[in-house]
Order: C-alpha cells, then sequence, then structure tokens
C-alpha cells in the first residue's frame, strides 16, 4: 500500500487509421476506465492529457479533449515526453494527488498518428533527434536503435536471432491481445528474411504506427477504498533524461537514463529487479527489449541474450515480459503508449489479464522510454 | 556563409556558432571550449552550462578517432531519398569528443568494424552546401 493509487483503467483498441476525432479516441479510454469505478466526471480534480504534439493537428488539445470528456470546469494541461508522456502524466498526477491539491486525478495519453498524411509523417521523422547536429545527415528513428544494436552485437555477441526471438515472443502474445494492431503469428524466419530497414534491423524488428488512446484514474488512499475492490498502488517512481545526441552518449549498448529512473523508483519501492513479478518494458525496437532486460537488473550487461533464448521472459517463465504483445504487437500511439503499459499491469495484479494473466503477481514494473533514451520513466505497482 | 548550408538537408538556419559552417569551408572540423572552465563541446556550443560562460573559443577536431558504432539506412526522411543508402556513425575522439556523423561512401561496407581508425572531413555537398564525413587515414 502506498498513498496514491491507481483506481481505473482504460484503452482504445489500437489500430492503423482510427475513423473518428481525436475527441472521439480519447472518449473510448476514458469510457471505459470511469465504468470501473463510481465517478462522475466532477469527481475529477484535474485532468492531464498527454501526446506528442507534432502529430496533432488541434492547438492546445487539452482543453478541447477536457469539455468533450465533461472534465470542464477543473483544471486540464497537457504533457509531453514524446513516447513516454503518459508515464510522466501518471508521475505528475502522483504530485498533485499526494501534495494535496487534489484527491482524484484522470491521465489521458492519446496519439491518432494517422491525423496527418504518410508525407508529413515522412518529414516529422527526420526532425526526431537533434535538428541542429544530427538531422542534417538524414537520421531516423530506426537507425539511432539499430547503432544500440550494432554496439551490443559487437560487446556481447548477441545476434539478429536473439532479437527475431524477441519478435516471435511479442507476436505469440499480440495474437491473444483483442485491443493489439498486429495479431499474427511471426516465425523465426520471417523476421530474419525481412527487408532491411537500417542494418542491423529489419522491418519485424520495429513496431508499427497506430492510433489509440489510453486512460488511468488515480486516486488518494483514502478515496481509493471506496472506487473500487483491487486499487492497485504506486509503490515506486522514476524518472531521468539523457542527452539527445548520440555524441553525448557514454555508451550504446544500454539506456543510461533507463538505468537512473529503474534506481529511482526501487529505492522509492525499497525493492530490486528479483522482487519483480510481471513487467512491461518499452519495445520499439526489439534491440529496446534486449536492453531493458539489462538496464532494469533482469540480466547482467550482455546476458540478456540468454533470458529470450531460454524463454524466462515468456508467460511461464522466470520475469515475465511484455505478455500482452508489447510495442511490437499492439503498436505505438506514441501519447498512449505508456497507459497502455500501465494499464496491463494494472489488469495482471488485479488478476484480470484474461488469457494473458500470470500467476499471481504481487509486484509489477513499467518501463516506459521516450525518444531514444532521451527520457525514461519507470513505474512500480503493487496489489 | 550561413548554417542553412550545412548538411543535406538542414532544419534550422540561425545559432549563435554558425562559424562552424565558415569553419567547415576553410576545411576544420571544429567544436567550442569554454575560456573560463575548459569544458569542451562537440558539437559546439555558445553558451558554457557549468560555469554560464558565453566566452568560448574554436577548437578543431583532429587525429584520429575510433567507431563506436555505425548503422546503414535502407531508408530516408524526406529530402534524403537520393543518399540512399548512406551509413550513420558515431566517433570517438581524443579527450573524449565524440562526434556523430556519416562514413565515407568511398568505405566499403565490408571493410567496416567497430574500432576502425577514422578521421573526420569537411565534405562539399551539391547545390553549393557543405557538411562533414569519417574517412579512412
Amino acid at each position: 500500500m502506498s498513498d496514491v493509487a491507481i483506481v481505473g483503467v482504460g484503452q482504445s483498441a489500437f489500430v492503423r487509421g482510427y475513423g473518428g476525432s481525436i475527441r472521439e479516441l480519447a472518449f473510448e479510454a476514458y469510457r471505459e476506465a470511469m465504468t470501473e469505478t463510481q465517478l462522475k466526471p466532477k469527481d475529477i480534480g484535474a485532468s492531464i492529457i498527454c501526446s506528442a504534439p507534432e502529430y496533432d493537428k488541434q492547438r492546445t488539445p487539452a482543453g478541447v479533449l477536457a469539455e468533450y470528456l465533461g472534465l470542464i470546469p477543473q483544471p486540464t494541461f497537457y504533457l509531453e515526453s514524446v513516447c513516454s508522456s503518459s508515464s510522466m502524466g501518471v508521475k505528475v498526477g502522483y504530485s498533485l494527488i499526494k501534495s494535496g491539491l487534489h484527491d482524484v486525478v484522470l491521465i489521458l495519453g492519446f496519439q491518432k498518428m494517422s491525423e496527418i498524411t504518410s508525407a508529413e509523417s515522412q518529414e516529422r521523422m527526420g526532425r526526431g533527434a537533434d535538428i541542429i547536429w544530427e538531422s542534417p545527415f538524414g537520421t531516423m528513428m530506426p537507425a539511432y536503435y539499430a547503432m544500440h544494436a550494432r554496439a551490443h552485437f559487437d560487446k556481447y555477441g548477441t545476434t539478429e536471432e536473439d532479437l527475431a526471438l524477441i519478435r516471435v515472443k511479442a507476436a505469440t502474445y499480440g495474437q491473444i491481445n483483442e485491443k493489439a494492431v498486429y495479431r499474427k503469428e511471426v516465425a523465426l524466419d520471417q523476421v530474419l528474411s525481412s527487408d532491411v530497414v537500417s542494418t542491423p534491423l529489419k522491418r519485424f524488428d520495429c513496431c508499427a504506427n497506430a492510433d489509440g488512446s489510453s486512460c488511468l484514474i488515480l486516486a488518494r488512499q483514502d478515496r481509493a477504498r471506496d472506487l473500487t475492490k483491487k486499487p492497485i498502488w504506486i509503490l515506486g517512481l522514476g524518472a531521468a533524461s539523457a542527452p539527445v545526441n548520440m555524441a553525448g552518449r557514454d555508451s550504446l549498448t544500454g539506456l543510461k537514463c533507463a538505468r537512473e529512473a529503474a534506481k529511482e523508483a526501487f529505492e522509492m519501492a525499497r525493492m530490486g529487479a528479483q522482487d519483480v513479478d510481471v513487467a512491461e518494458v518499452h519495445d520499439c525496437f526489439t534491440i529496446a527489449e534486449m536492453m531493458a532486460y539489462e538496464d532494469l537488473g533482469f540480466a547482467k550487461p550482455g546476458e540478456g541474450k540468454y533470458l529470450i533464448r531460454d524463454k524466462e521472459t515468456y508467460k511461464d517463465g522466470k520475469i515475465p515480459i511484455n505478455v500482452d504483445g508489447g510495442l511490437l504487437s499492439k503498436g505505438h500511439p506514441i501519447g498512449a503508449t505508456g497507459g497502455s503499459q500501465l494499464r496491463t499491469v494494472v489488469l495482471q495484479l488485479r488478476g484480470e489479464a484474461g488469457k494473458m494473466q500470470v500467476k499471481n503477481p504481487r509486484i509489477g514494473l513499467i518501463h516506459n522510454i521516450g525518444g531514444v533514451g532521451l527520457y525514461a520513466n519507470i513505474t512500480i505497482l503493487g496489489g | 556563409m550561413g548554417f542553412e548550408k550545412f548538411g543535406t538537408v538542414s532544419f534550422t538556419s540561425q545559432t549563435k556558432v554558425d562559424e562552424f559552417v565558415e569553419r567547415l569551408s576553410q576545411g576544420k572540423v571544429s567544436g567550442t571550449k569554454c575560456k573560463k572552465c575548459d569544458a569542451a563541446y562537440f558539437p559546439p556550443r555558445a553558451d558554457c552550462c557549468g560555469c554560464l560562460s558565453s566566452d568560448m573559443d574554436w577548437f578543431d577536431v583532429v587525429g584520429t578517432g575510433r567507431l563506436i558504432s555505425y548503422s546503414t539506412l535502407s531508408y530516408a526522411p524526406t529530402g534524403f531519398e537520393e543518399d540512399l543508402p548512406y551509413t550513420a556513425a558515431l566517433v570517438r575522439f581524443n579527450d573524449d569528443i565524440q562526434v556523430f556523423g556519416r562514413l565515407s561512401k568511398a568505405i566499403k561496407s565490408e571493410d567496416i568494424a567497430l574500432g576502425m581508425d577514422l578521421l573526420v572531413s569537411p565534405v562539399k555537398l551539391p547545390c553549393d552546401r557543405i557538411s562533414y564525413e569519417f574517412v579512412r587515414p
């Protein structure tokens, strides 16, 4: 138990092209989370709206969405740390409650990546990093993670096949997640023979863009017990940042910000990696999941490959990871992703994860990265 | 020469360190060093976040660096399609200075290996543009 609990969770289906507005997309996750509690819109003290603004046509979406959800005149504001926006929303929501300013706070993450054309999307891809010193060379997200993969291969003997095994696992669970965008089985050969995007990463090493929304409702301890029979407590929060330019990084075999954030979260929760029963990690690329195994302490540096080779991160393994299919299968609607990861862990800790349920988990961890290790948020939850 | 001439596509034209481009045209790839606390920066910065001074000197990245990692792209963002395939790379020089850029196309893919020695050298691009690339010593 802690001072703040998650009392409601919701998520829209993640899809390739959502046939509605961002308001309607947001409403899908919102309705699901609100329906879990007895809360009325007026009971929500404040709302935090999370997305990556370069995909939004609507300027300042927070007020527009809050009105559509029925959450005005309460305060609302926009929060952005790209792919980790909604996890950062949880950190800020926790602070608003812990400070005594509000009893109940709602975090709504969304992204309609199809809001802009694919040509506009191609243009934005080039601006995903340091626009002064890196973008003029023609960089893209896959290239940066590919450079991490190359460094990891060289230092530790990790192989393309090890990364492909991570995609095979993701597809195993994507098939049983009805909200995932990619629900087909993927064979090892299929991953290894897919088109090269940026050496050594191939098409199947990369997650897909998607449209989607997620919603989390946080409440102070005394309110939480009235609102749900199964409050899930926020035990640890860690957040960190790192240089945007690769020239500022000490090493490319892991993400320093993830290690810093994990240390902070574990210290706050007074526990370590060995205490975690189920985890969601930010697998925007297969190499990102491999580095997460090591950055979080589930494996020693360089030994993440044994976890996947021995299937220890499968549902019945030592530490089940991304058994909802991860970003690789669910898709990655930037602002909604962190909230979706938290939702999965909340369902696991409640024992409500259906076919994805792991056996009696007590402690869950969420690793959510923004950019190429620019931002990291680690959240530890307990039932 | 303005900063908008840097790289295949430039995304911003204004920075106080636009002398970087002038120095490229003189054959030098340069960073900045704080005159007050000696902190060295690459890419160059106009301001020192260590001591808050804006009194900076230029220094040139010279000598042999070592390839830290690389990746060859098969897809490119808008404006870079004609350059494909090209190889992004990170190279570490002395004094812990690292430089992000591209490998010269003169280096064959089968000859690329982490740890290999590389120099950084200015390169003229079409349409009066300028950049730098990594070349073999």
